[in-house]
């Protein structure tokens, strides 16, 4: 498969990444800026997110209302989403749209109003934020299970917390974005129906005279315990596991996939997590498996949610899943996770977004972007051989568990 | 996009639009039943069903099921709603063949009975997970409470102890009664064949039995009008629904009825969204239409802290009353219009996406609709329109409820 992708680095190092769609109407952008809950100021967690809300706020020439409403006009769906390591100020629209949509977002990114007189407003969504987190179950826990998995700031959550909500004000989120917003390691990427040529020009008027770096170096603080338990009285007790795999770029990263598709693959339902937790013992509705990575460190994380009296049976097998994983694989596993990787890559052709979001995380991790050949040849080379080899190198135990519901599990 | 039809002499409907340059084909088989056609005493057993779907044929077990699709790497799901039950599965076009074997073969379910109690867990599991989120309990709720008697109010999952009562007899005499070929529609959308594909319908679903269609108590409503407020001690915000008519699903003011949900409500530039997310006095705030057969209904909805929960009920009924009074502006209307044309546009690029499309604009409105008879209708929406839908559904006559701490909450009537 034939894919045009472009990439340009300008001198201050914002890089821009596209790749030409043909076959679509459509257009979407990712803009990746070093500004994820990580560098939040330890006093101020939440920064990132209040920062984020503001951003759109008023921008350049335009008020919040005017913002918003040329936004709308362009048909532009769009969102601002704070990680970890970066902030993401995403959209999507007709192609047409593009060019008008970006010359805003050069506002947003580099001339924003940050107006003093929406903080309190915005300080008080950020609040309510953290209190909603409380009627979601399934996303606390994973809250939660950051901060047994990570040191900090690597365990920090973009919603922050109610004393670093607190603490922020509007100097200090101006002070946030002029360190933060800065053109070296920034990366904007592009998919759709495009043309190259006129979109790198149009990145360097609107970003060329746009200087500076920041320094993201993180000091990581201890290595917090392993187990934890939140009590809270509900219908169902929230499990996650989770034990150490490897990033992209490394050597078994591919092989590392493979396990973690043996255990749950996206979409899949023959994995071993589902056929013995949910189809075998019908224990659970919602059961799965992922490869949470950062650039230098990856976890395979594990969740499992459950009715209370049969959560314990369910973490026994869960657990017992993970072990067995050494004991040996299937060719015709490995044959049905090669299916479903090969269909998944080729399908994320069909969305513009999928693929603006592949561009810029691929640079991010590695640099570089894939080729699908690449890809589809790593996937093609995965053997039960190559994988049990990566398994046995890194097995499935020092385990973290975190659980929540009303009582806690022994593991 | 050339649209093509085809209907089996036992009444089963295959449609398709074929797009050579897409990557992929998508299929979903769409029966024309869900909650609102359970009785009483079947309560959830459409869901269930779905589920049981999944669970193996006289040819597959569970787990042959599971396998098949894995092997062609497909995206494969299914759902229920009120009214429908869509099997679906998008794969890479040398694969086809082989998803419309799956598919056609697990819509004969064999229903073992083993297989129906073990699944009987999982689905109390479901019920479960969603019993944790207030914000989905309080919809659940707040639907019951509009639609009252009304078909429409009943639940989807049903109850803990419907689902347990349920038989795995009872569960085959429903499949015998709506699962049947005239009930059925096949939509195919992408990269695939159409001879082809309606030759490996043909010989798949071909033997399928006929049988009536249809179904009863399809009429309008405007909602009980009750107000009612549930207390959940041990939740944190507090969820509000507001639910008020709107026009059926074949109305010609559907357009117009969904570009007024998004004036009002959508999450960036929204009335609402000015009202309550951007002064920070909600956590979030939505409106929007969803068209059943026969009827229509906006719902309206917000969460917030419980000390704001009557503030903002407040603002939210005069906000409903301002646009029932005085409409809302061409401006509104014209920014809603982008973002919905825009929508479309991107929606239809993936064959999965104007699949779903495909099969419900069958089933709604009665025939094939491209994506530019799409575009043209939002398009051709004007001001007289939303003012037709305001008149003919009033916006402000709600059915409300509150799910949260709170132990009361007034409507304005009484406040």
């Amino acid at each position: 498969m034939q894919v045009d992708v472009y990439q340009h680095t300008f001198a201050n190092g914002l890089t821009l990444l596209a790749e030409r769609m043909e076959h679509v109407r459509s257009a979407a952008f990712n803009f990746l800026v070093p500004a994820g809950c990580a560098f939040d100021p330890p006093d101020q967690l939440g920064m990132g997110s209040v920062l984020a809300d503001l951003l759109t706020r008023g921008a350049g020439p335009r008020d919040s209302r005017q913002l918003t409403f040329d936004l709308d006009n362009l048909g532009l769906d769009r969102g601002e989403g704070v990680g970890l390591m970066h902030m993401h100020l995403w959209g999507a629209t007709v192609a047409r749209n593009l060019p008008a949509a970006l010359e805003i977002y050069a506002d947003i990114l580099r001339r924003p109003h940050l107006p003093d007189e929406e903080l309190s407003a915005v300080k008080a969504l950020a609040y309510q934020d953290l209190r909603a987190l409380e009627d979601e179950p399934r996303s606390k826990v994973f809250v939660v299970l950051r901060k047994h998995l990570y040191p900090t700031p690597l365990s920090n959550d973009r919603r922050g917390t109610a004393e670093g909500i607190a603490n922020i004000t509007s100097e200090a989120v101006r002070r946030h974005h002029h360190r933060w917003f800065q053109p070296d390691g920034a990366i904007l990427s592009v998919a759709g129906n495009i043309e190259w040529q006129p979109l790198r020009d149009q990145v360097e008027r609107l970003f060329g005279d746009w200087n500076g770096s920041a320094d993201c170096t993180l000091n990581l603080g201890p290595q917090p315990p392993r187990r934890a338990h939140v009590a809270k009285d509900l219908e169902q007790t929230q499990i996650t596991v989770a034990y150490p795999s490897v990033p992209i770029g490394h050597p078994d990263y591919y092989a590392a996939l493979g396990a973690v598709h043996i255990l749950s693959s996206p979409g899949g339902m023959s994995s071993r997590l589902f056929t013995e937790i949910r189809e075998k013992r019908g224990l659970c509705y919602a059961v799965s498996a992922g490869h949470d990575m950062l650039k230098d460190r990856a976890n395979v994380v594990v969740y499992a949610g459950t009715t209370n009296d049969r959560a314990q049976e369910t973490l026994d097998v869960l657990l017992a899943e993970l072990r067995r994983l050494q004991d040996g694989i299937e060719a015709e596993e490995v044959e049905r996770i090669q299916a479903g990787i090969k269909s998944g890559l080729i399908m994320q052709q069909e969305s513009t977004r999928a693929r603006a979001s592949f561009l810029a995380s691929d640079w991010y991790y590695l640099g570089r972007v894939r080729s699908y050949q690449e890809i589809q040849s790593a996937i093609d080379g995965l053997s039960p051989a190559l994988i049990l080899d990566h398994v046995r190198r890194y097995p499935p135990r020092d385990f973290v568990i975190v659980t929540l519901g009303p009582k806690p599990l022994t593991g | 996009m050339p649209f093509h039809s085809h209907l089996l002499a036992n009444g089963l409907q295959i449609i398709g639009e074929t797009s050579p340059s897409a990557r992929s084909a998508a299929l979903g088989f769409f029966v024309r039943t869900g909650a609102r056609d359970e009785t009483p005493e079947e309560s959830g057993v459409t869901h269930f069903l779905e589920h049981m779907v999944f669970k193996g044929t006289s040819r597959r077990t569970a787990l042959d099921v599971n396998r098949d699709f894995d092997r062609i790497g497909a995206d494969y799901n299914a759902f229920t709603s009120e009214e429908n039950t869509v099997f679906h599965a998008a794969v890479l076009p040398e694969y086809l063949p082989q998803a419309v074997d799956i598919l056609a073969d697990i819509l004969r379910p064999s229903l073992r009975e083993d297989d129906f109690d073990m699944e009987k867990k999982v689905i109390l599991e479901e019920i479960g997970m969603y019993e944790d989120q207030p914000m989905w309990s309080a919809y659940d709720h707040a639907k019951r409470l509009y639609f009252a008697e009304h078909k429409l109010g009943n639940s989807i999952l049903g109850t803990p102890e419907s689902i347990t009562a349920l038989t795995r007899d009872q569960m085959y005499a429903y499949f015998q009664r709506r699962y049947v070929a005239p009930n059925i529609i096949v939509a195919a959308a992408g990269n695939f064949e159409w001879p082809r594909f309606v030759d490996l319908i043909e010989k798949h679903c071909g033997p399928w039995q006929k049988g009536a269609v249809g179904r009863e108590g399809v009429s309008e409503t405007r909602g009980s009008g009750r107000f009612e407020v549930l207390t959940r001690d041990k939740v944190m915000q507090e969820h509000v629904f507001l639910i008020s008519p709107g026009p059926p699903a074949d109305s010609p003011l559907r357009y117009a009825a969904d570009l007024l949900g998004m004036a009002i409500g959508d999450d960036s530039g929204s009335r609402l969204y000015w009202a309550l997310i951007d002064p920070g006095l909600a956590d979030s705030a939505d409106c929007s239409f969803h068209e059943y057969e026969g009827t229509g209904a906006f719902y309206t909805s917000f969460s917030c802290q419980p000390e704001q929960a009557q503030e903002d009920l407040r603002i939210v009924m005069e906000l409903l009353h301002d646009v029932q009074k005085n409409g809302i502006r061409e401006e509104e209307l014209n920014q809603a219009r982008s973002k919905v044309l825009s929508r479309v546009v991107r929606g239809s690029e993936r064959p999965k996406g104007r699949m779903m499309a495909l099969g419900m604009n069958w089933i709604y409105q009665h025939g094939y609709r491209s994506v530019d008879d799409e575009l043209r209708a939002f398009e051709a929406v004007t001001l007289a329109d939303i003012r037709q839908v305001l008149e003919r559904y009033p916006l402000d006559q709600v059915t409300a409820l509150a799910l949260g701490p709170l132990a009361q909450l007034h409507a304005e009537e009484h406040g």
